[in-house]
């Protein structure tokens, strides 16, 4: 520890620590451009500038060590001028057109021009101007408003782990691009337009669209991959008009992947905005009343046991509680959420959750990756694996496709079943830096568990958890990774059917879909099917009536991530429509089939789903052991050799929302395109 | 009292002779070397300091002090010698004359410096614009491992010692010690923030010593002839023999081996035949190199050519290279020039240099003019005040020393100018029109 006065206030600081952090911790406040915590500290803006008793020149604080007994002033005259001046020279070849740009509201740039800069303007000579680059189809760059602090360079090649962003030329000609114009090749792109302290770096889908000053900030849970990335949905009369990522330490940090932070124009298109009732074969437009008699009329002569439910992949535990209790009311235990046929284990939790945690990845010293892309499947978990490998060269075995880009260092260990196996057995050469870790984790992807062999992968995967030191009182090393917000929740509750039971079978008369996107060719012929969901494809189009519910941003809903952390959204618009919250629609059909359910409030639903399990009894995630080592049920020997194949391949259009997206469309027309040819070639 | 020819320590600075290794060794160099080696490291870096050397390469710090900051211990990282070739000054070109002529004291002090700092591998980072002198100074390397001089148990000394050649690509801001170790990695020439500094954390994270080719050179002869040869010339603290290059109008341009504290008028009569026109001819001398402020004749007169003494008139001694000029000279246009070469050279990465160097070039430009009002001459001095210090390295520093300079001390003529502009032309038009209009 070392004790540090900063402007007469004594704080004690852990040695090592730099100079800007020690006058936080006093509460001065440091103007600061290049700097930003989670990055590496380039110490170039040069407005973080203090002065230090005895030094002769103010220091760059960012990146200079407290010592002991050092006096800092971060207000004398020295350091007054030292902003003032590197204010004046930031915006002298700045093109201060702050009303058309959109950072307006919320630039650092002009924030500290407010609070530190002149009045006025000495600067007569002509001014710089950059010709605009292009990044891709979500960032839009208006160079000559760059300051030249380096953090995107900094945040593309630490966090992204894609060094693909650089500074050509020198001195006043210098430029930030990507020396050979191309697309980012990163799922995490969008944070480039946070960490861009002034309006170079800005979201091209919402260019122009709005200023901060006019949203309406709700903070809720992103759903569209399993990280339960925290957000903010700002909105304005009723419209989400951009979503940024808020800051949890224990889950994204402060990054968000691209999907869930673009795609929200999803929302407003191919929505079902009113309830349809099928007629002679064809879907007719129709209201509640008749959507709710046709239910009641057709599920009337069914008994319960060929009644089915089918609960979707963005679906909220709310729904999902309520829709089981309705099922089980009609004497039906036909439920089932693994649309994409993963064979999960819903016995026990750990067998199916993120056990060691998102921020647990930091404290691993092998990590062992079966079956699974991070990168595409959760962009922000990659980038904490990424900056875990970049911080401690920790080895990282992967079983899966050869020549994968993680962006990180990996060790190719096999396709797929035989490798799969030998680690089990023990014999594969990753063992020993397995055996030797004490931390050891692995993750195993969904889609290894979607093959033929599902059960068997899963307990081969455990198996080698088990083996492998994985599984220890304090530490849980086996880890699963899903693909969306609402799959966790559906586990958790038993959205499972009983052995024997399936939602999908033959002699399923009546089905009801919860945002499920099951493919219509499974569903039985004479069926009858109730759709409920936000948006319509494939299996709205075979349903005999479509109920439209609210999509994660319209709802207060629960929803648990891939680690088994419990968060709650919150309502940013309304549905559309006459779509109402999903709970509600399941609560009011339970009236008309007259099973009325006793929920009527929120807070009703919520103490039900603690009821039905006391994880939903409060938010977030509790790190934890392995008590019981004793794996899923499954045959870790019968795991065949096939190869894990890359099952969710487009990232830019996995979900219903993304699907309907005309950015994400845009970006997977990019992005999936093959590379145009350099000139050089 | 000048320098007497058997106290020169280049005694091949002209290129007399040859810079071969048989002609080096009749001229003294590479004599007796294993026993210097043998002294050992605390005995060299003790010697060193007693001579009072003080780095050659501009900033003065003493050399034997710097070498002692180099971890005693060695740990599992390598230690490595770093030598400063990229003589880029504007007005300084002695390296290139230690690099072409009498490569060997290079050389030899390479290994001695190795050993002082328990390097076992030095790196010669030359300027790549020195073609010609890469090319002799990698043949006196190949000589010196031929002889067995370098390599394993270089010179029979006990010591290994392997010494490499880079050549840069023509950046000014990698005689910057750190950006020159960024260079050296292959990264882009962009100085290190500091601390940590190079003797903790240098080339390739390592704890590495970056000095000038002077510096190195005459370690071996001080070591020979005794620190207290060495410490006897000049004023106390600003001792030992010095490569002045002496150029603009004089007679005979030239790069001299003289003592420190000569007076800088005795510099340039005897050895560059004299300012062109006579003394009194005299306008002002850059003393340094292009980063030091330029000193007029009053000072000229009686000032002597040391650390200590040019500090005192707010300039520096810098790398020595001395540039005279008369009254012919448009000193405006002058440091106009040196405006827009630190312009071009800076590296872009601290704000108040990449922003405030264009800005400095364009004002010194209308200055040239007179296209000006009398009180941007206040605006560029703060101009130049606001980018001085405020910087990771020094170039920012050097580049607006000779603005300051001039304002300082030719003011009257800045003002002149603009009055004779106004005179012809009236008042300057805005150079842009506003946004409004």
């Amino acid at each position: 520890m070392a004790k540090v006065t900063v402007d007469g206030i004594e704080v004690e600081v852990p040695s090592g620590v730099s100079v800007l952090q020690a006058c936080e911790a006093a509460g001065r406040e440091i103007p600061r451009f290049c700097y930003h915590e989670r990055l590496s500290v380039a110490g170039n803006c040069r407005m973080c500038l203090v002065e230090v008793e005895k030094a002769p020149k103010p220091i760059a604080s960012c990146a200079y060590p407290v010592a002991d007994g050092m006096k800092v002033f971060t207000d004398s005259p020295m350091v007054r001028n030292g902003r003032r001046g590197v204010m004046e020279f930031l915006l002298i070849n700045h093109p201060l057109d702050c009303p058309i740009c959109d950072q307006g509201g919320e630039c650092d740039l002009q924030d500290q021009a407010v609070s530190y800069g002149l009045d006025h303007s000495r600067y007569k000579e002509e001014k710089r101007a950059v010709k605009d680059k292009y990044m891709g189809p979500l960032v839009k760059t208006i160079m000559t408003r760059c300051i030249q602090c380096t953090r995107c360079v900094r945040f593309a090649t630490e966090v992204a782990g894609v060094p693909e962003l650089g500074a050509t030329n020198r001195g006043e000609n210098m430029e930030i691009g990507t020396y050979v114009e191309k697309a980012l090749t990163t799922e995490l792109s969008g944070n480039l337009i946070d960490i861009c302290p002034v309006g170079a770096l800005t979201s091209r889908p919402y260019a122009f669209v709005s200023r901060p000053w006019e949203l309406r900030k709700t903070d809720s849970i992103d759903v569209l991959d399993a990280t339960g990335t925290n957000i903010r949905v700002d909105t304005r009369s009723g419209e989400v008009l951009r979503i940024l990522p808020r800051t949890n330490d224990d889950v994204n940090e402060e990054w968000m992947a691209d999907r869930g932070r673009f795609s929200f124009d999803g929302l407003k298109r191919r929505r079902l905005d009113r309830p349809w009732v099928k007629v002679d074969g064809k879907l007719k437009p129709a209201t509640w009343a008749e959507a709710f008699g046709a239910i009641a009329a057709k599920f009337k002569g069914i008994p319960g046991e060929r009644i089915g439910a089918v609960a979707g992949e963005l679906a909220d535990a709310e729904a999902m509680v309520v829709l089981r209790d309705l099922l089980e009311a009609l004497g039906s235990r036909n439920l089932e959420c693994r649309t994409d046929g993963a064979a999960l284990d819903a016995s026990r939790r750990d067998f199916y959750t993120f056990n060691t945690g998102i921020a647990g990845i930091e404290e691993a010293d092998a990590l062992l990756i079966i079956g699974c892309n991070p990168r595409t499947e959760s962009p922000v978990i990659n980038a904490r694996i990424c900056k875990r490998v970049a911080g401690g060269g920790v080895p990282v075995g992967f079983v899966g496709p050869r020549g994968l880009d993680l962006t990180y260092r990996h060790d190719w260990l096999g396709e797929g079943g035989v490798t799969l196996r030998a680690l089990a057995d023990g014999t594969h050469r990753f063992n020993e830096v397995l055996r030797g870790a004490e931390r050891p984790m692995l993750i195993l992807g969904r889609d290894a568990l979607t093959r033929a062999d599902g059960a068997a992968v899963l307990a081969a995967a455990w198996q080698v958890a088990a083996q492998n030191n994985m599984l220890q009182a304090d530490w849980h090393g086996f880890n699963m990774l899903h693909h969306f917000g609402g799959q966790v929740a559906a586990l958790d509750l038993g959205f499972v059917p009983p052995a024997g039971g399936a939602a999908i079978a033959p002699q399923i008369q009546a089905l009801w879909l919860l945002g499920a996107e099951v493919d219509p060719a499974a569903i039985p012929a004479g069926a009858f099917v109730v759709y409920q969901g936000h948006h319509g494809e494939a299996a709205a189009a075979r349903a005999d009536v479509i109920l439209p519910g609210a999509a994660y941003t319209e709802k207060d809903a629960t929803w648990v991530n891939t680690e088994g952390r419990v968060q709650r959204g919150r309502l940013a618009v309304y549905p559309p429509g006459e779509a109402r919250e999903d709970w509600k629609i399941i609560r009011a059909a339970s009236e008309v089939l007259g099973k009325r359910l006793p929920y009527d409030s929120l807070d009703a639903v919520r103490t039900r789903l603690a009821a039905v399990n006391p994880a939903f009894g409060g938010e977030g995630f509790a790190p934890h052991g392995c008590a019981d080592l004793a794996g899923p049920a499954g045959d870790a020997t019968a795991v065949t050799d096939a190869a894990f194949a890359p099952v969710a391949g487009n990232y830019w259009q996995a979900d219903v929302i993304s699907r309907a997206s005309p950015t994400m469309a845009e970006c997977a027309k990019v992005y999936a395109a093959p590379a145009a040819a350099l000139a050089a070639e | 009292m000048a320098l007497s020819d058997k106290d020169r320590i280049f005694t091949n600075l002209y290129g007399l002779h040859g810079w071969q290794l048989d002609a080096a060794r009749r001229r003294g160099h590479w004599d007796g070397t294993k026993g210097l080696i043998e002294k050992g490291r605390d005995w060299i870096i003790e010697e060193v300091k007693n001579s009072g050397l003080r780095g050659r390469g501009g900033a003065g710090f003493p050399t034997g002090l710097k070498w002692s900051f180099m971890p005693k211990q060695a740990s599992d990282r390598p230690h490595y010698l770093v030598v400063n070739a990229d003589e880029s000054e504007p007005g300084t070109c002695k390296d290139r004359d230690i690099l072409r002529h009498d490569p060997h004291t290079l050389v030899e002090g390479c290994l001695i410096a190795g050993v002082a700092m328990g390097a076992h591998a030095g790196y010669i980072y030359v300027r790549g614009e020195y073609y010609n002198e890469h090319l002799v100074l990698q043949a006196a390397i190949d000589e010196a491992y031929a002889a067995g001089l370098l390599g394993p148990n270089a010179c029979g000394g006990g010591w290994d010692f392997d010494l490499y050649v880079h050549r840069g690509a023509g950046a000014y801001i990698c005689g910057e010690e750190t950006a020159l170790i960024e260079s050296l990695e292959g990264k882009k020439g962009m100085p290190r923030l500091k601390p940590p500094f190079p003797a903790a954390v240098g080339l390739y994270g390592c704890p590495s010593t970056v000095n000038n080719v002077e510096t190195i050179a005459v370690v071996p002869t001080i070591l020979r002839r005794g620190a207290s040869w060495f410490a006897g010339f000049g004023r106390p603290k600003n001792s030992g023999t010095k490569i002045f290059c002496i150029q603009g109008h004089v007679n005979k341009p030239c790069n001299v081996e003289e003592e420190m504290s000569i007076p800088l008028r005795e510099l340039i009569e005897k050895h560059a035949g004299g300012v062109r026109g006579g003394w009194d001819n005299l306008l002002a001398v850059i003393p340094g190199g292009s980063s030091t402020p330029m000193i007029p004749k009053a000072v000229c007169d009686d000032v002597l050519m040391d650390f200590d003494a040019l500090r005192e008139h707010k300039t520096g001694l810098g790398t020595a290279g001395v540039i005279v000029m008369d009254r012919s000279t448009d000193l405006i246009k002058a440091i106009a020039r040196l405006s827009t070469f630190y312009k071009h050279e800076s590296c872009g990465q601290c704000t108040p240099c990449r922003e405030g160097m264009g800005w400095v070039k364009r004002m010194m430009d209308r200055m040239v003019e007179g296209r000006a009002e009398v009180d941007e001459i206040d605006v560029l001095e703060q101009v130049t005040r606001q980018i001085e210090g405020h910087t990771i390295c020094a170039l920012a520093d050097g580049g607006v020393w000779p603005v300051q300079g001039l304002i300082r001390h030719f003011r009257p003529m800045m003002e002149e100018r603009i009055a004779a502009y106004k005179a012809a032309k009236g008042s300057p038009a805005p150079t842009l029109p506003m946004a409004a209009e």
